[in-house]
């Protein structure tokens, strides 16, 4: 990884999930906050696969973009009158949000440089990941699996539920 | 990556004919220090996208149209009308480029770009040969059904930012549609990701080359293989709007949908968008049930037939027949049936198709677990 090319592209790719990031939270417009996460998304796929976990930024794709912004657009697209609500994104608070800004970013920065769990690991990842990521969960984790499965299951069934055509209120 | 650049530049018949050369001779092609080569590795399915557009895309279409209603289709511009996508090509760069005037402008601009690199990104993993493949990822085939979703935001942006009723109702018509037949045509690939043991569009293709031709495909490698290859035929019509899912665009109802509002070059990137995805599901549904690059001709006795039409630059061809045999398919279904209503879809893909998928899925796994 220390090739020039792939240094450029990793601050490519940085830079824009940061300025995306800063967009969706700064700009007033709704609509256009949800489009900028994608952008957001995208940047932090691509640092996955700089991380060597190209399964997870393709599942991140997935999950993110296909599933939680496509929800979040039609959200916003059908809420009534959302352009016409003035969004209030005036600063309150200054003082106490300054102290708690910096007491989260001194806390997190004392963690980063006084937990020595940072080495790179000893062996090399070898093999196909997907493979390696299949085992795991119908082995040592497959207890978690089942349970997350059965969540999403009765999720599906409660949304289901909530949707369907009332025939008694007719 | 910084090896002698010029031993590399060199006509791809003398890159060698192992499995991806051309990409990873391309790949490490640096000029002054810049990545040359990889900027060249991603125009070159650009620049397919673009030919095949203009030649087969429209003039084809025009002319596959016309000749299933006994009309002639185009015949003015040229010996038999050849000329005229030319001709459609120079009025599209001519047109004012309008944005509404109470369009959203920035949704409305880059609502086709997003919606054109949707559709491009999947080729990065389709293996146009057994030398080139953009990026030969372990995850290539799950990449290839996610990154759709890039399609689905720039559809809402285009919809959205036109600020018109038809384009709006177009929009997420358009994205209820792909969403839902993501389901099944995820699972159906499942089944021939089952098969193969991989999710390497590569691997997969070479598992299905042999002397034998089309005999080692997976389509005529298990007694089910039939059922996800269909369905993923049917789920991909709806996932790229044509005929006879195309409600979101529906001409009698809506206008034109989504892009109602577009003309001159945006409406042209929509529509490579459109041939563009049109290519690659037909591309992926060739590499997963019918072997990809690989030759279907068998080898009978002496004649080696399979031997003789297998390479880089003949499986170059077989993948590229085998997508404009599907994309020819997709037209002919465009003029032989009417299209669904919305519930008719809804129905189609929750109730018919996903069902089907799972029963396709439980049985391919029985077949791979018992039958060896």
């Amino acid at each position: 990884m220390s090739n020039p090319t792939y240094t450029v592209i990793f601050y490519l790719f940085a830079a824009i999930t940061v300025c995306s990031a800063a967009f969706v939270v700064f700009t007033r417009n709704v609509i256009y906050s949800a489009f900028s996460l994608l952008f957001t998304f995208f940047g932090v796929a691509a640092l996955y696969v700089f991380l060597s976990a190209d399964f997870i930024a393709v599942t991140q794709v997935v999950v993110y973009v296909g599933g939680i912004l496509v929800l979040l657009l039609f959200g916003v697209m059908f809420t009534n009158g959302i352009m016409q609500t003035g969004q209030k994104s005036e600063v309150f608070h200054i003082v106490p949000g300054t102290f708690l800004l910096a007491g989260i970013i001194g806390a997190l920065l004392y963690t980063f440089y006084t937990s020595h769990g940072w080495m790179p690991s000893e062996s090399t990842l070898q093999g196909s990941i997907v493979e390696r990521i299949g085992f795991e969960t119908m082995s040592r984790y497959v207890l978690p699996f089942e349970m997350v499965s059965i969540l999403l299951l009765a999720a599906l069934i409660g949304a289901a539920f909530l949707a369907r055509f009332d025939k008694s209120g007719k | 990556m910084s090896s002698p650049a010029l031993s590399q530049f060199s006509i791809p018949f003398l890159m060698g004919n192992n499995l991806n050369a051309w990409s990873e001779a391309l790949a490490g092609f640096n000029l002054l220090g810049l990545p040359l080569g990889l900027v060249i590795l991603a125009a070159i399915p650009l620049v397919f996208i673009a030919l095949y557009s203009l030649t087969y895309g429209v003039y084809g279409e025009r002319k596959i149209s016309a000749f299933m209603q006994d009309r002639l289709g185009p015949m003015e511009v040229g010996k038999w009308g050849i000329l005229q996508t030319i001709a459609d090509i120079l009025k599209l760069l001519q047109k004012e480029d309008i944005v509404p005037a109470s369009a959203d402008k920035f949704l409305f601009v880059i609502g086709p770009g997003v919606l054109f690199v949707g559709s491009f990104l999947a080729y990065a993993v389709l293996p146009f040969s057994s030398a080139f493949i953009g990026a030969s990822l372990n995850v290539g085939l799950f990449y290839a059904i996610g990154i759709v979703a890039l399609e689905v935001v720039g559809i809402l942006a285009a919809g959205w930012g036109s600020n018109n009723k038809w384009s709006l109702y177009g929009a997420v018509r358009s994205v209820a549609q792909i969403v839902s037949y993501e389901i099944p045509a995820a699972i159906a690939l499942l089944c021939g990701a089952m098969m193969a043991g991989t999710l390497d569009m590569q691997k997969i293709t070479i598992l299905q080359s042999g002397s034998l031709g089309f005999a080692h495909f997976f389509l005529f490698q298990s007694p089910i293989a039939w059922l996800p290859f269909l369905i993923y035929f049917i789920a991909s019509l709806a996932e790229v709007n044509r005929a006879p899912f195309d409600i979101p665009e529906a001409e009698s109802e809506l206008v034109a949908g989504y892009f109602t509002e577009y003309s001159g070059m945006k409406f042209a990137v929509i529509f490579l968008a459109e041939y563009g995805s049109m290519f690659m599901v037909s591309a992926i549904i060739s590499i997963v049930f019918l072997g990809g690059w690989n030759s279907p001709l068998p080898n009978i006795g002496s004649l080696a037939l399979n031997d003789m039409t297998s390479g880089p630059v003949w499986g170059a061809c077989w993948i590229i027949m085998k997508g404009f045999f599907f994309i020819f398919v997709q037209m002919w279904l465009r003029w032989t049936l009417p299209r669904l209503r919305v519930d008719q879809l809804m129905y189609l893909c929750w109730k018919v198709l996903t069902p089907f998928a799972f029963v396709s899925f439980v049985l391919t796994a029985i077949w791979e677990v018992y039958v060896p």
